[in-house]
């Protein structure tokens, strides 16, 4: 266990760089546009309808970018769940993409809530609805955010020299640790089971009891997908060493999640005779596919052990499960969706450039955290041979 | 610590398999449809009667104080062309071919309002995260409370009738949707649901729902030719007109069972779905919804012994004395 052990410490290095600075312009570019949205309302600046009432800012941003963020979830499940101590140099960095992604999808709810001023009454008595699907995915997201922080903020003390209260705080760490697992379990199936209720209106391919399941497979899954994507970009952007050894196994698990989920999802359409619907000749069917080539891929390309220790294979991998779950919350959500004749959603530009914005700002704040905290494990003369 | 990639696989099948297990619903929980309110109002609404005059569409946006919207280059008239954050009643046509008949399938025509249904279990008050969509325990008027609600928009993307519409062009907005008139005080100009109340030819009849259901079946039994006496308004008003009845009625009253019924009815002579009216099951999509959320969170019993297992595995996996734990 040796890399249990391992410390952590901030990169350091420059934090004004072309980089950087695009990431800034870009954040920039969505804060004007929200601006916008705030003053004449939301029509002025997306393509959304009565048809399409919820766009990207709703299915990108909260579902999918929720599941993006889903890397310390999914370490936390590994690392603690299944005693597998030596992932403990993944755990900081996944966090962090973690805190970041959930973080601004619960902010960017706001930019979507016709009337956020309310945004309150959720998590009020007189208000609160508890049969709401919606009401479980936002009181499930709040309190995994602020859990999220108390379970990252031992890089703070530490950077702050608050030794005392970090060691007050790691007694009753296993605590926040349970609820950090708990949770995500609870709000990423609850985005699945948002559309039950949509009934009929969703077309059979991803209108099923199971969408809990689908979705909570499918944000562990691409959990793990970060983890390896962000390791990879990490690896090359910092010019850090690989964490080849822990990737190769962590690929394992994922392997493993995604074979239960391939089962689970292609019985579920058996059982409720929905395979038609994947082999007519339309655009559902087509991005069913695209959606379920994103989890098979992996499968097929991570099959051999061997193939496990190639970043290539990994990295594409990788992606392809992070293009896979996103189309499955685009096909649930907005593909699949049929309101009736007559309805057309495509995100606008300025749209697109506030969920551009937003994870620009997602990654611009992990380089300055990782640059400024200790997060990233310290890399010692012997291991950059590795 | 060193595992085999047996172990490891075989820990991640667990795993996955008893997530699985763990996100899927017993039966036993089963929340079954809500039923009918004991004094349910309603309208009916005969395609067969309406003449396209649209005076309920006027009626509609006088009653509610709702602004005009325009679909014309002149911007002079109100033709609203579908429901909107302005309109809550629209009176919409059904053309084939030549278009020459009235309530005619095949190179006729027909009319049909659209405006909600009040359904018995209605998704929108289901999906509703802050009660803002509220079922009347005693009338099962569906009503909207703009100063509870955080315009998300669920109810607007759940509606499988598309009802509930959302200001769009507004930095204030609200959701807009029929209330069959429930704001209405002794004394103001309308004193029932505004559309029932100024249609000249009682398509649109306003009343008790079992009433409205009585006189549905009353009507779609009556044959071409016959000669029959229709009440307009509200049911029981006594001002009746009689007249030839034109079309043969479809036996189909529609909301009888869709969702599990619905408190607006609506009869034709041209089959419903030609008309707009989407086809639904008898079980309402909101007990499902809320039969899988009370399995999974009744009592908040299933999460609490998930958390239990997962603060013991944490704690026995955490060691105090390790500096770097996170």
């Amino acid at each position: 266990m040796s890399s249990h052990a391992e410390k952590t410490v901030p990169l350091g290095g420059p934090l004004i760089t072309p980089v950087t600075l695009t990431l800034a312009a870009l954040t920039g570019i969505a804060a004007v546009i929200l601006l916008i949205r705030f003053i004449f309302g939301i029509g002025a600046v997306t393509n959304v309808n009565d048809g399409y009432s919820w766009g990207i800012w709703v299915v990108y941003d909260v579902m999918a970018g929720s599941a993006f963020a889903c890397g310390g979830y999914a370490i936390a499940l590994m690392v603690y769940i299944f005693n597998k101590g030596e992932y403990h140099p993944l755990v900081r960095p996944a966090l962090l993409g973690s805190l970041f992604g959930y973080t601004l999808a619960g902010a960017s709810v706001i930019f979507d809530l016709g009337r956020y001023w309310n945004t309150w009454h959720i998590f009020m008595p007189p208000w609160a609805q508890v049969n709401s699907v919606m009401f479980e995915v936002a009181v499930c997201i709040t309190l995994y955010i602020g859990v999220m922080w108390i379970e990252f903020s031992p890089a703070f003390l530490e950077r702050f020299g608050r030794k005392d209260l970090k060691q007050k705080l790691s007694k009753w760490m296993f605590l926040f640790i349970g609820l950090g697992v708990l949770l995500p379990s609870m709000h990423q199936s609850s985005l699945g089971s948002l559309l039950i209720v949509f009934g009929t209106q969703i077309n059979p391919l991803w209108q099923t009891l199971m969408l809990p399941a689908i979705f909570l497979m499918t944000a562990i899954t691409v959990g793990y997908a970060v983890v390896i994507f962000e390791s990879c970009l990490s690896a090359s952007g910092f010019k850090r060493p690989f964490e080849l050894d822990l990737i190769t196994r962590l690929s394992k698990v994922m392997w493993g999640f995604l074979v239960v989920y391939l089962v689970m999802r292609s019985v579920d359409l058996t059982w409720r005779g929905a395979w038609g619907e994947a082999f007519k000749f339309n655009v559902m069917a087509l991005c069913f596919w695209i959606e379920m080539m994103g989890f098979i891929l992996p499968v097929i390309l991570l099959a051999k052990p061997a193939n496990r220790r190639r970043p290539d294979r990994l990295l594409i991998s990788a992606v392809s499960l992070i293009v896979g779950t996103l189309m499955l919350r685009l096909n649930g959500f907005l593909i699949g969706y049929n309101t009736g004749p007559g309805w057309y959603y495509f995100p606008s530009l300025p749209e697109l450039l506030v969920t551009i914005g937003i994870i620009a700002a997602e990654i611009l704040g992990y380089i300055v955290l990782v640059r400024w905290l200790p997060i990233l494990p310290k890399v010692e003369p012997a291991k950059t041979a590795r | 610590m060193k595992t085999t990639r047996r172990q490891f696989l075989q820990g991640a099948m667990a795993g996955g398999a008893a997530l699985t297990l763990g996100a899927t619903p017993p039966e036993a929980q089963a929340r079954p449809n809500l039923t009918m309110p004991p004094k349910a109002l309603g309208l009916l609404y005969d395609s067969t009667l309406c003449i396209g005059c649209k005076a309920c569409v006027a009626a509609c946006k006088e009653s509610n104080g709702l602004p005009p919207e325009f679909s014309t280059e002149d911007h002079l008239w109100d033709t609203a062309k579908d429901l909107s954050g302005k309109t809550k009643n629209v009176i919409k046509m059904y053309k084939d071919g030549n278009g020459t008949q009235k309530d005619r399938e095949t190179d006729g025509y027909a009319f049909i309002k659209h405006s909600c249904l009040h359904c018995v279990d209605p998704s929108c008050v289901s999906a509703c995260p802050v009660s803002a969509m509220q079922k009347d325990p005693v009338t099962g008027i569906v009503s909207y409370d703009e100063k509870s609600c955080i315009g998300c928009r669920y109810c607007v993307v759940a509606c499988p009738f598309g009802v509930p519409r959302f200001q769009y062009d507004t930095p204030f907005p609200k959701i807009v949707k029929c209330e069959l008139c429930n704001h209405l005080k002794t004394g103001d100009k309308y004193q029932y649901s505004a559309c029932a109340q100024v249609c000249p030819t009682g398509a649109t009849l306003y009343g008790p729902t079992d009433l409205l259901m009585q006189e549905a079946k009353r009507r779609v039994a009556l044959k071409p030719g016959a000669i029959s006496k229709f009440e307009r308004g509200q049911i029981g008003s006594g001002n009746t007109h009689e007249t030839v009845v034109k079309a043969q009625y479809l036996p189909r009253i529609y909301g009888d069972h869709e969702l599990g019924g619905t408190q607006v009815l609506k009869i034709s002579a041209v089959p419903m779905e030609k008309l707009g009216m989407p086809e639904l099951p008898e079980r309402s999509f909101a007990s499902i919804s809320e039969t899988l959320q009370h399995s999974l969170y009744g009592w908040l019993a299933f999460p609490a012994v998930v958390l239990g297992g997962l603060v013991i595995a944490a704690k026995r996996t955490s060691r105090p004395d390790d500096e770097d734990k996170v």
